[in-house]
């Protein structure tokens, strides 16, 4: 297989460049797009690789659209994906939930800026992350991830295809402004050398007209590839194991939804990914993630160089999210204080996770800008 | 013409663990659905060639009722569905089944730009001047002075005549028939299911239960002597001065044309694509 970029070597490239190589890496042949800053440049390079990979890479009239059109890809066996921004992912919200629904495996790229509404198209921000989690309507479960760096931007974009095909959902690469137009350089590995992960698909025609069934007990039904006469029906009201709509029988929907959030948080311990930096010891520590998190691990080295206890805990994945081991982090330290581009999100997850066990503080930055290790340390101090 | 017995069509192509459906007495989607499902056999296609997709109403659930694959959508958004099913994946055959609020209010966007690009699916839509999974409210296609739950005292907005919009558009085929204009009505579904490119065919079908009751009009028969009062072919309607096509609602065949589809373009695309970066011998 020939690639549109150089491979199996590293290369000098903004995040949102590197997103896109790592989806047309991790097998996506389906982009729909509306362009929207700071989240452009993965649409533009998209649209450059897609025709000459064989892929499809269109522009659609509004996010409502570019989601929807990715959906429909997704059923017909491709892996798709979109990106956009704030106001863009505020449009998405619909379908994002009706891929919920239908257990469609997906990835939406969300490049944050300051919002709300139009809000600072050009700046970074942390603001959406309760909205990638919570956004859509109804319950349910989602898997949202954040990279703090360009490299990371790439692997978890590969990450992300993977989790989507293998929990057959939409997962959130819940990135921002600052790590979507930053140059950095990035490891891009020989293709042969990438995991790649693909969806189950039903392995008879019984098993194909029964979309909503699980199986093989994991919670994950095998999923019908449309046009290979499984004739799979799929709707977005509540439906039974068959996709038959039943829209009043109770036992029906919390069967439903209680699978389609169980197969995300009963799999907690392989989605959930963090890195710590001088936490075992710590007296005081600070978690965050995304960009905000790289000026933390310069807090925390300076933090230590001034002999203060101090300790990282950098979540990778904000949701799901692992209220346990932050109640385990909550015993052994006497603060936690939570670094975020934004007024207080990940913040309340801390808050909730610590139970009580150790005071939660946050440590908010909004306008633009990311936090300077001397924004945290100070506080910390 | 040369009908099928009913009971072919039926065991041939419908889901019957999903039945009964849930349409009223009286109710114009099974006919057209009927239209359909016979232009199809006529036309000799596999089950496991098409798929058919929806938005959000009446007319939506009828993915639900077909033995095809199916996707049922989100309200307005089916031909956003369509788009992506037929770019990833263009051997398959793509019908919409959608409804008039559906496919020219929450949906007008999409519509559009569906028909503008071109894109290789046949719309067949339910026109009832009406929202009638949700009790009546007026649409934007319902003429003035119709009445709906939102519109009581008579509708006071001007109506959308979804056919000219699609030919305005860029539309390769476009027609629209009453429900009692069976014939011709399966005879441009055989040309739209046909067409390469955006097709579209608008059938004005009755709802007399969410419609007609408010309009006084409470059984299918009454509403189906009111479209012969208030359709006239295009051949006649030429001859007619605004003032006497005030009211009225042209019925006939509007575009029969072949522009490249939008598939068939991307196609070339790619070959551009490669051939500009050097990427073909």
């Amino acid at each position: 297989m020939r690639y549109p970029f150089s491979v199996g070597r590293s290369d000098f490239i903004q995040g949102d460049e590197a997103i896109a190589r790592a989806a047309i890496l991790a097998g996506c042949r389906f982009y729909a797009g509306y362009p929207i800053t700071p989240a452009s440049e993965i649409f533009e390079a998209m649209a450059l690789y897609m025709p000459l990979v064989d892929g499809v890479s269109i522009q659609m009239e509004d996010e409502l659209g570019s989601i929807a059109a990715v959906i429909g890809a997704s059923w017909t066996g491709a892996k798709a994906m979109t990106a956009t921004s704030g106001p863009g992912f505020s449009l998405m919200m619909e379908n994002l939930g009706y891929a919920v629904m239908t257990e469609t495996p997906m990835v939406v790229v969300d490049v944050q800026r300051g919002g709300p509404s139009t809000g600072q198209p050009t700046l970074a921000a942390q603001g959406d992350v309760m909205q990638a989690i919570w956004g859509t309507h109804g319950d349910h479960s989602i898997i949202v991830l954040t990279p703090a760096t360009v490299q990371e931007a790439f692997d978890m974009t590969i990450r992300a295809f993977n989790l989507a095909e293998k929990y057959r959902t939409p997962v959130v690469l819940l990135t921002d402004g600052e790590v979507g137009h930053m140059r950095e350089r990035v490891n891009i590995p020989d293709p042969d050398e990438i995991e790649r992960i693909y969806r189950k698909i039903p392995k008879s025609k019984e098993q194909g007209k029964y979309p909503f069934r699980d199986w093989d007990g994991d919670g994950v039904p095998p999923m019908p590839v449309f046009g290979r006469g499984y004739r799979a029906y799929i709707t977005g009201l509540t439906h039974d194991e068959r996709g038959k709509p039943k829209t009043v029988e109770a036992e029906i929907h919390e069967s439903l939804i209680r699978r389609i959030v169980d197969k995300i948080e009963k799999n907690k311990k392989d989605i959930i990914d963090y890195e710590t930096f001088d936490l075992d010891d710590a007296d005081v520590a600070i978690v965050s993630y995304g960009i905000a998190s790289r000026s933390a691990i310069r807090a925390v080295k300076i933090l230590r160089k001034e002999g203060i206890k101090a300790g990282l805990l950098k979540l990778n994945v904000v949701w799901p999210f692992d209220f346990e081991m932050i109640e385990r982090i909550a015993e052994r330290v006497n603060r936690i204080y939570v670094a975020e581009m934004n007024l207080g999100q990940v913040y309340h997850l801390v808050k909730e996770g610590a139970n009580g066990k150790a005071e939660v503080e946050l440590i908010p930055k909004i306008g633009g800008e990311v936090h300077t290790p001397k924004d945290i340390i100070e506080r910390v101090r | 013409m040369y009908l099928e017995s009913s009971y072919k069509i039926r065991d041939k192509y419908l889901r019957t663990d999903m039945l009964p459906t849930m349409f009223c007495p009286g109710c114009g989607i099974g006919s057209v659905l009927q239209f359909t499902l016979r232009s199809i056999e006529e036309l000799g296609w596999k089950q496991d060639e098409v798929v058919w997709v929806s938005g959000i109403g009446c007319s939506s659930r009828v993915p639900g009722y077909v033995n095809f694959d199916g996707l049922h959508t989100t309200h307005g958004r089916a031909l956003a569905f369509a788009t992506g099913i037929k770019m990833a994946n263009p051997d398959l055959k793509v019908v919409v089944f959608a409804g008039d609020g559906d496919m020219s209010a929450i949906g007008g966007n999409h519509f559009i730009h569906a028909i503008r690009r071109n894109l290789d699916v046949t719309v067949i839509l339910i026109n009832n001047f009406t929202y009638g999974m949700t009790g009546g409210q007026v649409a934007p296609t319902a003429l003035k002075g119709l009445k709906g739950t939102t519109a009581p005292y008579g509708n006071f907005e001007n109506p959308f005549d979804i056919s000219q919009l699609a030919v305005a558009a860029g539309a390769n085929y476009v027609a629209r028939w009453s429900v009692f204009n069976y014939v011709q009505g399966m005879n441009s579904i055989k040309k739209a299911l046909q067409k390469k490119g955006f097709s579209l065919v608008e059938f004005l079908s009755p709802c007399p239960v969410s419609f007609g009751r408010r309009n006084r009009m409470k059984t299918a028969p009454e509403l189906i002597r009111w479209y012969q009062k208030i359709t006239v072919p295009i051949s006649k309607a030429k001859k007619m001065s605004p003032e006497e096509l005030e009211g009225k609602v042209i019925i006939g065949e509007f575009v029969d044309r072949d522009r490249p589809s939008l598939d068939e373009e991307y196609e070339r695309y790619k070959e551009r694509a490669k051939k500009l970066m050097g990427w073909e011998e």
